[in-house]
């Protein structure tokens, strides 16, 4: 109660009778929040419709093969999205098979190992870093990682993995592996702040219960946490999988910007996003239409990832209101 | 008969348990060895993933700092070949566009808050998922949206730019305005109806008020994330060498003077990247840290 009654109490009377009160009737502030409701909801029809009007013309003068051919050249009128589909792809692969591990090992150190005092500080750390703009990770990554790739990281992996033959090829730096890893250092914050909470709502009493019939810690975190927590990580990820899906410059500064298939993890590449980006300026006709359809794809992918992860995260946190979690973006 | 009951090591009975425990000591040692494992790679992995984001924040400084010098802030962004040059036209460009988007999204992103937190229904839902959604959907789809809502019929402008940031800052003002307003507690709401007020004299001097620290920690959150968006101002606002404070003009921006300069050749140009990029950084970390200390102020000043 004391929480307003005080700003009220001088705060209404005074001004209450030096200007004139305005206020609306029920039914005139229910329109006005309709409205504003209805505006939102036309913005987001707009921008779904827009893109799809434009990408028309190349789905009816391309068909729908080219979505899934191998080569771009607008020069031959050539617009196959598939060299741009699949290093979206890869590099989203190449950012989970880290992110996922090391994020939820983090998030799990950070929600139960990690003692309190220092568990508020890193966590606010976190979730700061989460806001560091995405230009200034693809700054530093084509600055100072693109040069250590080059030199140590690009032989090494050459030398040990070599023989999978996924690494052939000269060392440029820049390429998918380099892209790959700047986008799990740039996911990783989400992942591991929504992990985080997701793993605090187990309940401590199935926590305390295995710990009570002898179960180890690293029995409780493997036996009880993750798979008490599962869908909401599981909505973490898929959170993180469509950031990943949806980066554009900082994928566009460090992948090398190439239009071929790549053919190793070190080879350049070129993703939806970092097309889009690179071409849109110059592109008109038939290009400027199939740049607009590999936005649509990209809109359809984006759209279903990001459904998938916002029912997952509601469900885990047991509201249909969700939480927290959309103040990390 | 003695030797049965005497010798310790041939009475079945002892021998079973002797054998119990010894299997319960191996799978207790073993146990703990694995847990002692298991928590060690997760310590591992929290070091694994903090050293890569406190080497980008460390190497940003010290990169940046050099070239903070009075020309950087300014002087406007100048061609390669040509010394001293700044940024004072990207920041001023940044701000005005920020400044519009704020001025447009805060509230309109608080009348939609508001309407989720006051009325139950289907287009609630309805709307408060597509909310969601569109936190995620890529940025560079907001800026294709932005080019052909604006720039195919009025040109690159600042107000373009504007709206895509603004699009991309609504959904999160809108679910940021929504937690805000369901965290006051609704006797205080029912208290003021129960007295006769209209519902929007309760939310203006009521509720408002009391979800005021919420309600600003989400704006600068949503004002953050917003200034530092590239992709949909690469669409939009084009970019300019020129000092421009006229948003119906193409205009500079920061994240766009890091995109542009960041592969340059040039290294007074990497510099003034670097600068742009520490100015940027300070900026969003300031606007987050800021939103956190000032809701925690007002939280306190009101008990």
């Amino acid at each position: 109660m004391s929480v307003v009654g005080i700003p009220q109490q001088d705060g209404g009377s005074r001004r209450g009778r030096t200007s004139p009160r305005f206020s609306l009737p029920d039914g005139w502030y229910r329109v006005l929040l309709v409205a504003s409701a209805a505006v939102f909801a036309a913005l987001v029809i707009w921008f779904l419709v827009a893109i799809a009007i434009k990408a028309q013309p190349a789905f009816s003068t391309l068909g729908f093969s080219w979505i899934v051919q191998k080569t771009w050249n607008p020069n031959l009128q050539q617009f196959g999205l598939l060299p741009f589909i699949l290093g979206t792809l890869e590099t989203t692969a190449i950012a989970m098979f880290l992110a996922v591990p090391i994020g939820l090992g983090a998030a799990i150190a950070l929600a139960y190992l990690v003692p309190h005092r220092v568990r508020l500080v890193l966590g606010t750390a976190v979730e700061l870093l989460a806001a560091v703009p995405s230009v200034v990770y693809g700054l530093w990554g084509v600055v100072a990682l693109a040069p250590l790739f080059r030199q140590y990281v690009e032989p090494f992996l050459s030398s040990a993995f070599g023989w999978t033959g996924l690494f052939n090829g000269p060392n440029l730096g820049v390429g998918l592996i380099l892209a790959g890893t700047i986008l799990f250092i740039m996911v990783l914050p989400t992942m591991v702040a929504v992990s985080r909470d997701v793993l605090a709502t187990v309940p401590t009493e199935q926590v305390e219960g295995a710990l009570a019939v002898g179960a180890t810690r690293g029995q409780v975190l493997r036996k009880v946490v993750i798979p008490g927590a599962r869908t909401g990580l599981l909505g973490a990820f898929t959170l993180a999988t469509g950031r990943a899906l949806g980066e554009t410059v900082a994928v566009a500064l460090v992948i090398g910007n190439s239009n071929y298939i790549a053919h190793s993890l070190k080879s350049p590449a070129a993703t939806l996003p970092s097309l889009l980006i690179n071409n849109f300026g110059e592109a008109s006709g038939t290009e400027l239409s199939a740049l607009f359809g590999a936005g649509l794809v990209l809109l359809v992918i984006g759209l279903t990832v990001n459904s998938i992860a916002r029912i997952l995260v509601r469900r885990a946190e047991g509201s249909e209101l969700g939480s927290a979690s959309v103040l990390v973006p | 008969m003695s030797a049965m009951t005497l010798d310790p090591l041939s009475d079945p009975i002892l021998e079973r348990r002797q054998k119990i425990q010894e299997i319960a000591q191996a799978s207790v040692g073993r146990r703990k060895a694995y847990s002692k494992i298991f928590i060690v790679v997760c310590w591992v992995f929290l070091a694994l993933a903090v050293v890569p984001l406190i080497a980008v924040i460390v190497y940003t400084f010290a990169k940046g700092i050099a070239a903070w010098t009075p020309d950087f802030f300014t002087q406007v962004t100048k061609p390669e070949g040509i010394p001293n040059g700044g940024v004072w036209n990207a920041i001023v460009g940044t701000f005005v566009i920020g400044l519009i988007a704020t001025l447009v999204t805060v509230p309109l992103g608080l009348l939609v808050g508001l309407g989720l937190a006051q009325f139950e229904g289907k287009l609630a839902g309805v709307v408060r998922f597509a909310a969601d959604v569109m936190t995620g959907v890529p940025s560079i789809l907001i800026g294709i949206f932005g080019y052909i809502a604006l720039v195919t019929r009025f040109g690159y402008s600042g107000l373009a730019g504007a709206f895509a940031i603004g699009l991309i800052m609504l959904p999160i003002m809108i679910r940021a305005g929504e937690t805000a307003i369901r965290g006051v507690p609704p006797q205080l709401q029912e208290a003021g109806i129960a007295l006769g007020a209209r519902k929007f004299i309760v939310t203006r001097r009521v509720v408002l008020p009391a979800a005021l620290p919420g309600i600003i920690t989400g704006s600068l959150l949503a004002v953050a994330r917003g200034i530092g968006e590239t992709a949909p101002l690469l669409l939009t606002i084009f970019g300019t060498q020129f000092f421009n404070s006229n948003p119906t003009k193409p205009m500079e921006a920061l994240p766009l003077v890091i995109y542009n300069y960041s592969s340059q050749p040039y290294s007074d140009l990497v510099q003034i990247a670097w600068g742009a990029a520490l100015l940027l950084m300070m900026a969003v970390l300031v606007l987050n840290i800021g939103s956190r200390v000032l809701a925690g102020f007002l939280q306190r000043e009101r008990q």
